[in-house]
């Protein structure tokens, strides 16, 4: 059980060969092994949502899943979210908008819902809020997160819309 | 001794404090680059896993470590034994002596007293080896009986009961109120045990620089330099030989950042050890051994008039302590009954709070600690007293309010030692008028009356309350400009995640003269300052910010003076407009930047004569009261009569603050704070069966508001009266927005269920309210 096995991950299109037991989850794996600690770990039991990461385009809770189910495949994380200096649109309408205080369960929302507005640009309000109430915040009750999440919907939209 | 400082000017008038600037903070916390404590990681560090126990109150016959020691990767196993020469989790601030035979050991010695009660350490190269290691520890125990309502009383050790002590607060003739009552309405009340519960759970990580003989705690939090204070006492250390550092915090609600058996585990193991040592708790742990908060039973009278006047209050409470007394004493009873008066006028009081511990996990303060408790005992005694003398509840609470014209108001105590509480300002009935028209009271009221009339269950809640802040007794800061013109602020204020930095850099800019984003604020480390008062009951913006603008005036005091003479005009006739020192009266003509300046005293500069080299300043503040917001909240629940759910339809606070240093964190920490308020009025409860085994261990047990269970929160800060105890009339703002909202949910659905008074204990979980429900 606790022989390690090679593998390779391919987070935000680097690739990262480690060597981890197949027990190791993927969380620790992205976090302690290719050092990409902007996914946080909040509950290790798939409530809270802080550790979601998107995984071949769909958005995934990383403390659920064990590192070698991950190999192949391609991992965002929030360290891949902006273009160099310049923040996603959500990133930076959760700036504005007040949408984080601590800010440990941030990662897991802007990964959730990054992937939700990419798949769904049209996606409705009560599926958003849906969506939204999968992760846990204690600190901003909600408001601002959604007021953000809202924000960067309309502003993704006009950006993809056909000129 | 009190000074008052003249009115404060408002937002209007200035460049930046007052204004809802976005948070310095954010870049790297929407980026990733946050640096959490889980994120903090040193060479060859060992990794901690405690070994807790499974029994809420036993004997420990043996502690079996020889499994654990042989597993392959485990470098260390600890037991009390090992330990032996370390004294019991010490208390912050002095205490009574009575207090100290009831602390928590580092690892439990000869008796468990909770489920998760610390038994043994195991140290491994590997988080996941050290947690199988820890498996193989055997805890051979002898059962005792458990103990686990507060009510009861037990034995803690031999010959020591489970109540560590009984405070008492009183003042007016308590008998003779209620002799002459007209009548007197009485209530049992109890408020569930449930805690701040912060998304990022406790991490510790200490490192011992051998070189220089320090040792270094990381993932510290909340209070760093008290902290350190009783780590240099329990370790008998000198005070240069620890120091602790804070990075990004996950949530800290009061309860993180306390000193906890981990903290000086990892401490120790770096020093024997020679190694560094990390522990990050699992949430499972951090439900079964962070503080818990808020457990209290009361039995509470008031005898009132026949208008409603009240002529006096009674309360006897049980404080559910748990296991142990922690870091805070006795704390969290004294301010419950303290502030349990609130904004009211109440001519005889007497409170008698017993401080009993149970075999649950222990308690200490979580956000407004003993004000929601106190809060909801109050306004829920407000409106059984409206409904038994047919009198409006508004209108009742208005004929006790504290006049404005009587502030400040003083509560003196008769017990020697009770602190008395002066009312620094306000206008509570100005504020209540204010709100009810915000809110549209009547029109909500009436709304509802609608719909109920049509069969919902609908109702509107209303409570008041008063908030404490800013306790002193003082605070410094250091600020220095660099060469580039950059500003940085050396404070011993703490950050939970609140928007500290972004204050504190607020308050710089505006006394100085800078752009803010241009302020680099340090908190959290030990070792820059040697002072601080860190993030506790809602001290970090008053005191700290206090400190940060009496040393910024310094500064700006300073650099004028040098510009005076570099520019050859009158330090009066310039001003610090975004970094550069300009004349007054007119655009253009000669300036000069700060970093220019700072270049220009540099170490042996001929424009010095003599004077310290560099654009430096230090000051202090020192506050001898307490300052105190007050507030109102308002809430619209409708009833599920099916499924019992009570559900938030509308919330909103009205605070007071004093001034605002940012509007928009405010307003944050207000909506934040009513949704964990909403928690635990209707949800979050740390419940045990009756063998003291805890049932709710994780995040699908301890169940916190989603998205879902978070009505819209709106809010009206007023800043009618800036309080003047202090130059920037700041009062705090990180405990208003919870303090009243399992008041004001119990009233509102008290109203939709159609039954006064039925709500008497929270949280008001489905399967409660279905009960009383039945009772119709």
């Amino acid at each position: 059980m606790t022989e390690k096995r090679d593998i390779t991950l391919n987070i935000n299109g680097c690739d990262h060969a480690i060597r981890v037991e197949p027990r190791r989850t993927l969380v620790d794996a992205i976090r302690d092994d290719c050092g990409q600690t902007g996914t946080h770990i909040g509950c290790e039991h798939g409530v809270c949502g802080a550790c979601t990461v998107i995984l071949d385009g769909e958005a995934v809770r990383s403390c659920l899943m064990f590192a070698v189910q991950a190999q192949g495949k391609k991992i965002r994380t929030v360290e891949g979210l902006s273009d160099g200096a310049t923040l996603h649109p959500l990133q930076a309408a959760f700036i504005r908008h007040h949408g984080l205080q601590c800010g440990f369960c941030t990662p897991g929302f802007l990964m959730l819902a990054v992937n939700a507005l990419e798949r769904e640009p049209d996606i409705g309000d009560e599926e958003l809020l849906d969506l939204l109430a999968s992760n846990l915040c204690r600190c901003t009750g909600y408001q601002n997160i959604i007021a953000a999440v809202r924000a960067a919907a309309d502003e993704m939209r006009r950006a993809g819309a056909p000129a | 001794m009190t000074h008052d400082h003249p009115t404060p000017p408002t937002a209007a008038e200035r460049k930046v404090l007052g204004h809802p600037v976005p948070r310095i903070e954010d870049r790297p916390l929407v980026t990733g680059h946050g640096r959490y404590a889980g994120d903090v990681s040193f060479p060859h560090q060992l990794h901690m896993r405690i070994v807790r126990s499974s029994h809420a109150h036993a004997r420990i016959v043996t502690v079996d470590t020889a499994a654990a020691r042989a597993h392959p990767g485990v470098v260390a196993v600890w037991t009390a034994d090992d330990i032996a020469d370390l004294p019991p989790i010490d208390f912050r601030d002095p205490s009574a002596e009575a207090l100290k035979p009831y602390r928590q050991p580092v690892l439990a010695r000869g008796r468990v007293r909770y489920v998760g009660d610390p038994v043994a350490a195991v140290f491994a190269e590997d988080p996941y080896v050290a947690e199988d290691a820890a498996e193989l520890v055997g805890v051979v125990v002898e059962p005792l009986p458990v103990l686990m309502d507060a009510h009861a009383l037990g034995e803690f050790d031999h010959g020591r009961v489970s109540e560590p002590t009984v405070i008492r607060h009183s003042f007016g003739d308590i008998d003779a109120a209620f002799a002459n009552a007209h009548a007197i309405v009485e209530l049992e009340l109890t408020c569930g045990r449930h805690s701040g519960v912060p998304m990022e759970t406790r991490g510790a990580i200490g490192r011992y620089d051998a070189a220089r003989d320090v040792l270094e705690l990381h993932g510290a939090a909340k209070v760093p330099h008290r902290n350190k204070d009783t780590l240099v006492r329990m370790l008998k250390r000198k005070p240069h030989g620890i120091h602790l550092f804070e990075g990004a915090t996950g949530g800290g609600f009061g309860i993180r950042g306390e000193l906890y058996p981990e903290d000086v585990l990892v401490l120790l193991a770096a020093m024997r050890l020679g190694r560094p040592v990390k522990w990050i708790e699992d949430r499972r742990e951090h439900l079964m051994s962070a503080n818990h908060s808020r457990h209290q039973h009361h039995r509470v009278r008031a005898a009132v008039d026949a208008e409603g006047r009240l002529l006096g209050m009674e309360d006897e409470f049980f404080h559910d302590q748990g296991a142990y007394v922690r870091t805070h004493g006795a704390r969290v009873v004294g301010r419950t009954m303290s502030m349990l008066t609130g904004p009211y006028r109440v001519g005889a009081y007497r409170a008698v709070g017993h401080f009993r511990l149970t075999n649950k996990t222990p308690a200490a303060t979580y956000r407004a600690p003993g004000r929601y408790e106190g809060t909801f005992v109050r306004e829920r005694l407000m409106d059984a007293i409206a409904e038994r003398l047919g009198i409006d509840r508004i209108e009742l609470r208005r004929r006790n309010l504290i006049p404005g014209a009587e502030m400040p108001f003083t509560v003196a105590f008769d017990e020697p030692g009770a602190e008395e509480l002066i009312l620094d300002s306000g206008d509570y009935p100005a504020l209540l008028d204010k709100a009810l028209t915000h809110f549209k009271w009547d029109a909500v009221s009436a709304d509802a009356r609608r719909r109920r009339a049509a069969g919902e269950a609908v109702g509107t809640g209303i409570a008041l309350f008063v908030e404490e802040s800013g306790r002193g007794p003082a605070d410094g800061a250091r600020i220095s400009v660099d060469t580039d013109g950059m500003v940085e602020v050396v404070t011993g204020g703490a950050s939970v995640g609140q928007g500290f930095a972004t204050a504190m850099a607020q308050i710089c800019a505006e006394a100085l003269g800078v752009d803010y984003a241009r302020v680099r604020v340090v908190h959290g480390r030990t070792d820059r300052i040697a002072h601080g008062i860190g993030a506790h009951a809602a001290r970090a913006t008053v005191m700290t910010g206090g400190a940060v603008n009496e040393t910024a005036l310094a500064l700006r005091a300073k650099a004028l003076q040098f510009a005076a003479e570099l520019l050859q005009t009158p330090s009066d006739m310039l001003d610090i407009v975004d970094g550069v020192v300009r004349r007054k009266d007119r655009d253009g003509g000669p300036s000069i930047t700060l970093g220019a300046i700072a270049a220009r005293v540099k170490p042996g500069a001929e424009l010095l004569h003599g004077r310290a080299p560099g654009l430096s300043a230090e000051a202090w503040f020192h506050a001898d009261h307490t300052v105190f917001p007050y507030g109102a909240a308002f809430a619209v629940v409708r009833v599920d009569r099916d499924t019992g759910q009570a559900i938030v339809e509308r919330l909103m606070i009205a605070y007071d603050v004093g001034r605002a240093v940012n509007p928009m964190m405010l307003d944050g920490q207000l909506v934040g704070g009513a949704i964990q308020g909403v928690g635990g009025a209707l949800m979050e409860e740390f419940t045990y069966d009756q063998t003291g085994e805890p049932l709710a261990v994780t995040l699908a047990d301890y169940l916190m508001p989603t998205l879902r269970e978070a009505p819209p929160v709106e809010v009206l800060i007023a800043e009618d009266f800036p309080s003047p105890r202090n130059p920037l009339g700041l009062k705090g703002g990180g405990e208003g927005g919870i303090n009243a909202i399992g008041a004001v949910i119990a009233g509102a659905i008290d109203e939709a269920i159609g039954i006064p008074g039925a709500v008497t204990r929270l949280p008001v979980t489905p399967q409660r309210l279905r009960e009383l429900l039945r009772r119709v």
